[in-house]
């Protein structure tokens, strides 16, 4: 073989690799889409519980929730830092120790709308999830956890220096 | 086009911990612009985890969730090497999905 035939391997190795480049974006590009539209499904499926998002107490927020109210409980365990600098990236954790742990829930209560989040516990999944919520002002911050059919709670206050609804 | 979805889920014990970072504006609509005008609410209201077929975590959001949202939980099972499905959907009806490999 001499030079040329360096060439010819040269370019037949590009030609492969052209090809096989080409063939798996190809191959990405349906595996990618078809988990996209399937996903994407999952997703939509859920029922947003819009009647809970809306209320602007609470005690409402607690009933639409969970139709039930809520008892104190040291098992819950509700992670917030005692003064957010910035009320639009307040981070907050919440761990439940209760056994059947099903939901989450974090409110805060100055808010304009009382329920921020809430979580479905699947079985098998960890009682604990970590977030960051705005904060209008100064404010309450609750965590309600559902177990084994009953809800508890854990509350703490939250000074906001600079409000997270900007305007 | 990027996803806007970035996660990391990591096995280790028996358990698989899963960060998300969601790319969203997460607009409340309270907030006004810089005409004065209020920006319309815009924000992720459902986020949804699935591994081998299961649904392991759900959130549901409203307008408190803070911009580009976090979130991190832990999940019994997931093997290195497994697939984890994290898909949104949000109150203008759009939607994004990623399919993440557990480390």
């Amino acid at each position: 073989m001499g030079e040329a035939g360096e060439m010819m391997a040269g370019t037949t190795r590009r030609w492969l690799l052209k090809g096989a480049l080409a063939t798996s974006c190809a191959l990405l590009g349906l595996v990618g889409s078809a988990a996209r539209f399937g996903a994407r499904a999952a997703a939509d499926a859920v029922h947003w519980m819009e009647d809970a998002f809306k209320q602007k107490s609470e005690a409402d927020a607690v009933k639409a929730l969970y139709g039930k109210t809520a008892e104190a409980s040291d098992k819950v365990k509700l992670e917030a830092p005692e003064i957010a600098e910035n009320g639009a990236v307040v981070p907050i954790s919440v761990t439940s120790a209760l056994p059947k742990t099903t939901s989450i829930a974090i409110l805060v209560l100055e808010n304009p709308f009382t329920l921020a989040a809430a979580y479905t516990i699947a079985d098998g999944t960890l009682p604990a999830v970590s977030n960051r919520l705005k904060m209008a002002k100064t404010s309450k911050v609750v965590a309600l956890v559902e177990a084994d059919g009953k809800l508890f709670s854990a509350t703490k206050e939250v000074k906001v220096t600079v409000g997270g609804c900007g305007g | 086009m990027a996803s806007t979805i970035r996660v990391r889920a990591v096995a280790g014990g028996d358990t698989t911990e899963v960060q998300s970072l969601i790319q969203h504006p997460m607009d409340s609509g309270f907030v006004k612009d810089a005409k004065g005008e209020l920006i319309p609410p815009h924000y992720i209201k459902v986020v949804l985890f699935e591994h081998a077929g299961k649904t392991v975590f759900t959130a549901q959001w409203g307008p408190a969730v803070s911009k580009d949202p976090y979130l991190k939980f832990s999940f019994k099972g997931g093997q290195k090497g497994d697939d984890l499905t994290v898909s949104w959907v949000d109150n203008a009806g759009k939607s994004d999905s990623l399919v993440a490999k557990i480390m």
